[in-house]
């Protein structure tokens, strides 16, 4: 197999992982005002991601790099032109980012209430622009040469911005709050797991509907390859499958599922794409392919090598890490959740009157 | 104002902010470590009441340095897109790599640290934050040996019909004598930093009495490395300088503003007056100071800029091959003076607390509080000095800044970008302040309770989360 098709895949596998695990986070992060109730329940909610969101926030830094060292040109060219998508997600990820870490600080509740505005909003925007980013890569943008032969994004921000993207957009908002639902129903009991599995169904029909139709509109107007069709259908009986096995109240099958149903749906966008990276709406020329867009053999080989090496490493401590904090989390979990960690005496004395 | 300035203003706002916290992550990271092994060792209680306080301090910083770090990446390719085209094939591996093996590590063996008090052994638990250390140790390595491709582009060759340059041996630009060096010095003062913040702010913590046993063993401790660490800055900083020489004789000249040729050269202290090369109003000079430094001679000869902006018009072609030199010069010597201010502190703060000495006095307290911002400072002058020191060219005699920056982003979005930066990350520094404020007011911990014997929840049998967010 050419490196240049290796790589390709692995940039797919890091994008998969991403989904499949901030993806979670995301949308535990959009649920926590509907489904914590109490000042209990959200932290119970907040301590599910606690050990693990930023290790898979990890997943994207390394896209983002593994893009940089094999597609340059790839990473220049759609990190300069998704500008201010890309400016929004960055804001959403560092208020999110911080909020998980501070909010329980202080037992003010107009603190948390800021930071929790902070984490819903910071989970939104990437959960749903990533689907927006990915429908434009697949749909195609303006594109023109520089005069030194280097493709250039030639659109601005409202070309990215179009029907069948939004629908992009709004598949994966949807897709992660379900899969934050059933993350929840898996790692919680008592309210907070009763409403999250209460949650995840009708959620999940919505996604269904997003899904679908987002799907289907780029098998039939984007895809060039008829054996695509098998990723969507990989998609969607996983989804349906993961819907059957939650009503069935198995919840690690759910939530498999509903991985394998990201993993899918990223696959296929791949599928879809290959071998462009950016497809280009004005000319086919201008596309950015991944033998255009791609380093040269060395720094091919010796990223292949690294990636061989480490990747499976990776996965063996990420999985352990998930192993150790497998138990199921409630609001009792929680001693004195209305205290924050860095209160002083007499804001302890005050809190403690009020509760 | 260009598209071009306000991205280079963006670029360094973001960064020299980003590197407030990176250092303070890598250096408290390990002092964080050091304490819990401590404890594990020992067993003494005062080191597990250290290793919770100071990591608070740890995590609140930790946080800002991860969720500033994702706009460093971002950023090459947003408003350096041709940049990362020109040389994507050799800088992007070792972000790649720092990735796969630096942050997975860090941020999956911290979240184990953080929540697994009561989940793990005692010493599976410390080799977490061992782990975790190590990863931000490797993520700085692999970083600084990417910029030292930028101060010093080796390894590589140019491909002409794709107008960019190509990596023929990794292993020479993670190993080249910049990186080495570059790698030494910022881990020194990374050390140099988190000892001041543990340092200043047990100082302070022994004269307002509030854990004064955990204070005193921490107070060494954090002293012990900023003198360590101001020993090594200073010898892997006269290795850099000599590199630097050699590689960028024109950083040298300019951090001097030594215009002319000359052997010996006089190191200068501190000027009154214009650095434009006209007889300043007033200077203080070391004799030969800057041969002995540059050539480890008294009477060598160190080149000076209008010489080398003529060596490089032959060599490059006509423009304008200096940086800006008052702050390639004010920059180098805050750097050397606000972080030898702190390691004049560490010798004081030694001698306050000899012989079993308690300081009581509240400005001493004061003063100390003060200290953990120095080698922030100096820190931050380093970057600006090596950064712009380095000017017109982004990558050293390869590619100047102004082709590198990307053709397609308009003035409205730097600007929107910067403001937007700009606003977010001081309101957060802020907030961030004000929660080590607190964590400090509020001081070590009186006792630490064993996670284990948290009271159990009879209704689900669950035992009560020692930590949680």
């Amino acid at each position: 197999m050419e490196l240049t098709t290796v790589w390709i895949i692995l940039i797919a596998v890091l994008w998969s992982g991403y989904f499949v695990l901030e993806g979670f986070d995301f949308g535990v992060g959009m649920l926590l005002p509907f489904i914590g109730k109490n000042e209990g329940e959200r932290r119970a909610m907040l301590t599910t991601l606690g050990p693990v969101w930023d290790g898979n926030e990890v997943w994207l830094l390394v896209a983002g790099g593994a893009t940089f060292a094999a597609f340059p040109e790839w990473y220049a060219t759609m990190f300069s032109g998704f500008y201010l998508p890309l400016l929004l997600i960055l804001v959403a990820l560092i208020i999110r980012g911080v909020a998980f870490e501070y909010r329980s600080k202080r037992s003010s509740m107009r603190w948390r209430k800021n930071w929790d505005t902070a984490l819903f909003i910071g989970s939104f925007v990437p959960a749903l622009l990533w689907g927006v980013a990915f429908a434009n890569l697949v749909r195609g943008v303006p594109m023109k040469a520089a005069p030194a032969g280097n493709i250039l994004y030639d659109g601005g921000f409202f070309n990215l911005l179009n029907p069948y993207a939004l629908i992009g957009g709004l598949t994966t908002l949807t897709l992660f709050l379900a899969h934050g639902a059933v993350f929840l129903s898996l790692k919680s009991s008592g309210v907070i797991q009763e409403r999250a599995a209460k949650m995840a169904t009708p959620i999940a029909l919505v996604a269904t509907v997003f899904a679908v139709v987002f799907l289907l509109w780029t098998q039939v107007a984007y895809s060039d390859k008829l054996w695509t069709w098998a990723l969507v259908a990989v998609a969607a009986l996983a989804w349906l499958g993961g819907i059957a096995m939650h009503k069935a109240g198995r919840d690690g099958w759910a939530f498999i599922l509903s991985a394998v149903t990201l993993v899918g749906a990223v696959a296929f966008l791949f599928c879809v794409l290959f071998p462009n990276v950016m497809v280009a709406s004005n000319d086919p020329a201008l596309s950015l392919t991944v033998v255009n867009a791609s380093s040269s053999a060395y720094t091919l080989k010796v990223m292949t090598i690294v990636a061989a090496v480490m990747t499976p490493i990776v996965l063996v401590y990420q999985s352990w890490s998930y192993w150790v904090f497998h138990k199921r989390l409630s609001a009792s979990s929680i001693p004195n959740p209305e205290v924050g960690s860095l209160d002083f005496a007499d804001e302890e004395t005050r809190s403690a009157a009020v509760g | 104002m260009s598209v071009l300035d306000l991205s280079r203003i963006q670029f360094g706002v973001t960064t020299v902010y980003h590197f407030l916290f990176v250092p303070i992550t890598i250096g408290l990271g390990l002092l964080v470590a050091i304490m819990q092994t401590k404890w594990v060792v020992s067993n003494d209680e005062k080191w597990l009441r250290a290793t919770k306080f100071f990591g608070k301090i740890f995590l609140i910083n930790f946080a800002m340095g991860v969720v500033t770090g994702i706009v460093q990446e971002f950023q090459f390719g947003m408003n350096w897109s041709d940049f990362s085209r020109f040389v994507g094939d050799i800088f992007g591996a070792p972000l790649a790599i720092e990735g796969l093996l630096a942050f997975f590590l860090e941020s999956t063996f911290l979240g184990l640290w953080i929540f697994g008090w009561d989940r793990l052994p005692k010493k599976v638990h410390l080799a977490t934050i061992w782990l975790a250390s190590i990863g931000a140790i490797l993520s700085a390595y692999f970083i600084l040996a990417a910029n030292s491709f930028m101060q010093h582009p080796t390894a590589y060759t140019y491909n002409a019909s794709k107008n960019r340059l190509e990596l023929t041996n990794i292993m020479d630009v993670l190993t080249q004598d910049t990186a080495v060096v570059t790698v030494f010095h910022t881990l020194s003062a990374s050390f140099l930093t988190a000892g001041a913040v543990v340092a200043g702010i047990s100082a302070w913590l022994l004269v307002k009495s509030k854990g004064p046993d955990v204070a005193r063993s921490t107070l060494k401790l954090g002293v012990g490395v900023i003198l360590i660490s101001a020993a090594a800055l200073g010898l892997s900083g006269d290795m850099q300088a000599r590199v630097m020489v050699a590689q960028q004789p024109m950083k040298m000249a300019a951090a001097e503003a030594l215009y002319e040729t000359s052997a010996p050269a006089p190191f200068s202290l501190f000027t009154i007056g214009t650095l434009d090369g006209s007889k300043p109003i007033w200077s203080l000079d070391i004799p030969r100071g800057l041969s002995l430094l540059s050539t480890h001679t008294l009477d060598g000869q160190v080149e000076g800029i209008n010489n080398l902006q003529t060596q490089y018009e032959q060599q490059f072609g006509p423009g304008n091959y200096k940086p800006n030199i008052p702050i390639a010069y004010w920059s180098f010597r805050l750097m050397i003076g606000v972080g030898m201010l702190g390691a004049l502190w560490a010798l004081f703060a030694w001698w306050s607390i000899r012989k079993g000495r308690t300081p009581t006095s509240k400005w001493f307290g004061r003063l100390a509080l003060t200290v953990p911002f120095l080698p922030l400072i100096a820190n931050s002058f380093g970057w600006i000095f090596t950064e712009m020191g380095r000017q017109p060219w982004v990558v050293f005699g390869a590619l100047q800044t102004k082709a590198g920056v990307s053709p397609t982003v308009t003035t409205f979005q730097v600007v929107t970008s910067l403001v937007v930066f700009t606003l977010l990350y001081g309101f957060l520094a802020v907030i961030e302040f004000g929660l080590i404020r607190r964590t400090v007011i509020i001081g070590p911990p009186e006792e630490v309770s064993d996670p284990f014997l948290n009271p159990v929840d009879p209704a689900t049998g669950e035992r009560e989360l020692s930590i949680t967010y």
